[in-house]
């Protein structure tokens, strides 16, 4: 194994683990606020019983998501430190701003929501909720952008060194790639919160126990889930879809197992390409569609591989192909299954329908497989560029750290990590198991 | 423009030490001052609201430091590799120690969680010294300004050390004692009873390994460095820093014998500031020495960002430590005052 693939996988490894939690707080934050809210308009205390609840498994899952967010921050420098020193003059920015912002805001305030019901009044605990919401939308706000200038590098300059520097700070800070990946990136963080919640609630109605929250926890559930599960569809992803055409049209040609440049070209439901005859066998295809998704007409040309050389195609296309396409039918599954489950909630029938619920109960996974497939897809389909179009990968990773020392660590965050899903998974059961009561009577 | 971001990356460490230091401390003296279960949950109380948020300043350090001197973040990350992903491994244990303790009641899996963030925040103070042991003694720079250091050679200062030498030891000791006199101070502000008598006691006999490690420490660096004297020379009011340093060590003696251990941490935040303040006046302008050869050091010149982007983050990095001050004073003063128990369970 060379020392480049050992440095992507510890990279990849680390962050993609970090962010089962963050997406889960980040959707779970706006759904607790709702929840205070509700309790504070119809003062009713179940509301309260209810996000205290939620509450917890947000604790446990801030926990997770913050000691394993520390390693992400550092192997910029540890592990690419090559494209830290490029790149340090305008990510400097975002990563700078995102711990001054955002994560004294998200550790102060979560002290505080977290302990500290009782020292303050009801607005002051709904404000403390409201502001560990903000932080963590705050800190992904910066990530993506972080993200988003390695897509679509706005507001720089090469200087004689080599390096970038910051010419433009509005243009970094509303790259137009950014603002559509940010927006389809936190609708994507609540749908995963809204189907856990909705799968607990499904959970205790099956068990017949905690009726009562669970009835809330599946009405917010799935009315949260099934706005945003549109949303996510129309217009965020459809927006972030013309912005991959436009800006990186060799990724889009890669996602879609596009090798040749077509007029009218179809829409690939399924089918697994192959790279070395450039082929797509058994396709089931849609004619005429991508061409009009991307360009708003039928016979639209769409460029495939081939216009491309071949040293500036994505290095893994099976897999870009598959985490693309992953993540948009999951993404219309969930819509398909979520207007079901909202109808039967508006017509007062889901309650009852124990097939909905033991859906409902088994979908929780799916959002998670659904954004971790749309963030590879978004990082492979990006290579084998670091920052697109300028810095190529293989020049970012660190010289002076060698394959013996990277694999040292990386096993190392494997067992860690390891013990700390367990860790997660059992303390999350108890929770589980203990259930939205009031707190005396736990 | 760099002196003022090298000022303001030193005041974060600085802050960090000095906050972070002191849940540092107290999980060192955890397992020893804290001998029964209510003890052990005061000790998580004291610190609790607060001990995340103190982290969150080494990030803010880290985070400033990338955007002002991306090149020494780019060759001091990737040449301390080892030791910095130990010390991840670290903060994650004692992050999950601290926060997971109480979720589960039952004496084998408490002892486990405290033994975990006692033993990591021990480590953690070893480490954090070495690292500035390793900056002030210097690293073996190359011409394109990276470096790689295992981690130990032979434990001597020479061409090729490692992080781990008899200095970077000895500076590391001197954290741990530090350290654990700051949080021993701290937990004896915030608790009362037995508890706080015991960590009276540990600041009490703490202080003495302090006192000698400090006299030992910086005859060592004049030895090892002799350089960072030079500074000192031409600046002569830079000499405030020692007698600071040595003012804060005797009020901190002083306090504590007159019972007044809440000033007495005072004094020994003014202590922790002023050894990290001499060190980076030391320094100056320099911000990562070569270990053979000074015209390969890293400077704040050689390694400062572009000035637009320095400019521009000025004003936004002005506006989010104010902000993160306000929520600071805003949160200790709500949980002013001694813990105590029973807890409201969350």
């Amino acid at each position: 194994m060379s020392a480049l693939l050992i440095h992507r996988l510890h990279f990849a490894f680390t962050v993609t683990y970090h962010y089962l939690f963050p997406q889960l707080t980040m959707g779970l934050g706006l759904l607790i606020v709702v929840l205070k809210t509700l309790a504070m308009a119809k003062k009713d205390e179940r509301y309260d019983h209810a996000a205290r609840f939620w509450a917890r498994i947000f604790a446990i899952n801030f926990a997770l998501g913050v000691v394993t967010g520390i390693p992400m921050e550092f192997q910029f420098g540890t592990n690419w430190s090559r494209f830290s020193k490029f790149a340090g003059g305008v990510i400097g920015q975002t990563l700078a701003m995102e711990g001054v912002f955002a994560f004294f805001l998200e550790s102060s305030f979560l002290g505080l929501f977290i302990y500290g019901e009782k020292r303050l009044s009801r607005w002051g605990h709904w404000w403390a909720a409201f502001l560990v919401f903000l932080g963590s939308w705050v800190s992904g706000f910066f990530i993506v952008m972080t993200d988003a200038w390695m897509q679509n590098p706005v507001g720089y300059a090469v200087m004689p060194d080599g390096a970038v520097q910051l010419t433009s700070f509005w243009k970094l800070m509303l790259n137009p790639w950014g603002l559509w990946q940010y927006a389809h990136n936190m609708s994507g963080a609540v749908i995963t919160a809204s189907f856990v919640m909705a799968a607990v609630g499904a959970f205790y109605l099956l068990e017949k126990k905690y009726l009562e929250s669970g009835r809330i926890f599946v009405r917010l559930g799935v009315v949260a889930g099934v706005i945003f599960s549109i949303l996510q569809l129309f217009p965020t992803g459809d927006q972030q879809g013309r912005m991959v055409a436009h800006h990186q049209a060799a990724t889009l040609a890669a996602m879609e197992a596009l090798f040749k440049t077509d007029t009218g070209a179809s829409l690939v439901l399924l089918g697994q390409p192959d790279v070395e005859q450039q082929k797509l066998d058994n396709p089931i295809q849609i004619p005429k569609m991508l061409s009009m998704m991307t360009y708003r007409r039928w016979s639209a040309e769409v460029k495939g591989l081939d216009a491309f050389p071949k040293e500036n195609w994505p290095d893994n296309i099976p897999l870009l192909y598959y985490s693309y396409h992953i993540m948009v039918g999951l993404g219309t599954i969930f819509i398909a299954e979520l207007l079901v489950a909202a109808f039967l909630l508006w017509r007062g029938n889901l309650f009852n329908s124990k097939w909905m619920l033991w859906i409902l109960m088994l979908s929780f996974p799916f959002p998670y497989i659904a954004n971790t497939a749309g963030w590879m897809t978004a990082e492979i389909g990006r290579q084998p560029w670091l920052v697109y179009g300028l810095f190529r990968t293989d020049q970012g990773a660190s010289a002076v750290v060698t394959a013996g020392n990277g694999m040292f660590t990386l096993l190392g965050f494997m067992g860690m990590y390891l013990f700390l899903g367990i860790l997660f998974l059992f303390l999350i059961r108890r929770e589980l198991e203990h259930g939205p009561q009031p707190v005396e009577a736990r | 423009m760099g002196t003022l971001w090298f000022v303001l990356v030193a005041l974060l460490i600085v802050t960090y030490v000095v906050l972070d230091g002191f849940d540092l401390g107290a999980g060192i003296i955890h397992l020893w001052a804290a001998r029964k279960d209510y003890e052990r949950q005061m000790i998580l109380r004291a610190i609790g609201p607060v001990w995340d948020g103190n982290e969150v300043w080494l990030l803010a350090g880290g985070g400033t430091l990338y955007f002002a001197f991306p090149q020494l973040y780019a060759s001091s990350f990737s040449g301390f590799y080892l030791p910095l992903m130990m010390v991840l491994w670290l903060l994650m244990l004692r992050g999950i120690g601290i926060e997971f303790r109480n979720h589960v009641e039952g004496p084998v899996w408490q002892k486990f969680f405290d033994a975990l963030f006692s033993v990591s925040s021990m480590l953690l103070a070893v480490f954090f010294g070495a690292a500035i042991g390793n900056v002030v003694r210097g690293v073996p720079l190359g011409p394109d300004g990276y470096f790689f250091e295992p981690l130990w050679t032979n434990f001597r200062i020479g061409p090729h050390p490692g992080i781990l030498d008899w200095y970077s030891v000895l500076i590391g000791l001197l954290a741990f004692a530090a350290l654990t006199s700051h949080g021993a101070l701290y937990v004896s502000t915030k608790t009362e009873g037995s508890l706080q008598q015991r960590a009276h006691r540990t600041a009490a006999w703490s202080w003495w390994s302090v006192a000698i490690l400090t006299v030992l420490s910086l005859v060592a660096s004049l030895k090892v460095r002799p350089t960072v004297i030079e500074n000192f020379r031409l600046h002569p009011w830079g000499w405030a820093i020692p007698v600071i340093v040595l003012g804060s060590l005797f009020a901190m003696f002083y306090l504590r014998v007159k019972q007044n251990d809440r000033v007495a941490f005072v004094a020994s935040s003014v202590y922790l500031a002023s050894m990290l303040g001499g060190a980076a006046f030391a320094l100056y302008p320099n911000v990562l020495p070569s270990s053979a050869r000074p015209e390969l050091n890293l400077t704040i010149q050689n390694t400062l960002s572009g000035s637009y982007g320095l400019r521009v983050g000025l004003a936004w990095w002005l506006i989010g430590v104010v902000l993160a001050l306000g929520y600071y004073i805003y949160l200790f003063r709500l949980f002013r005052g001694k813990v105590t128990l029973p807890s409201e369970k969350y």
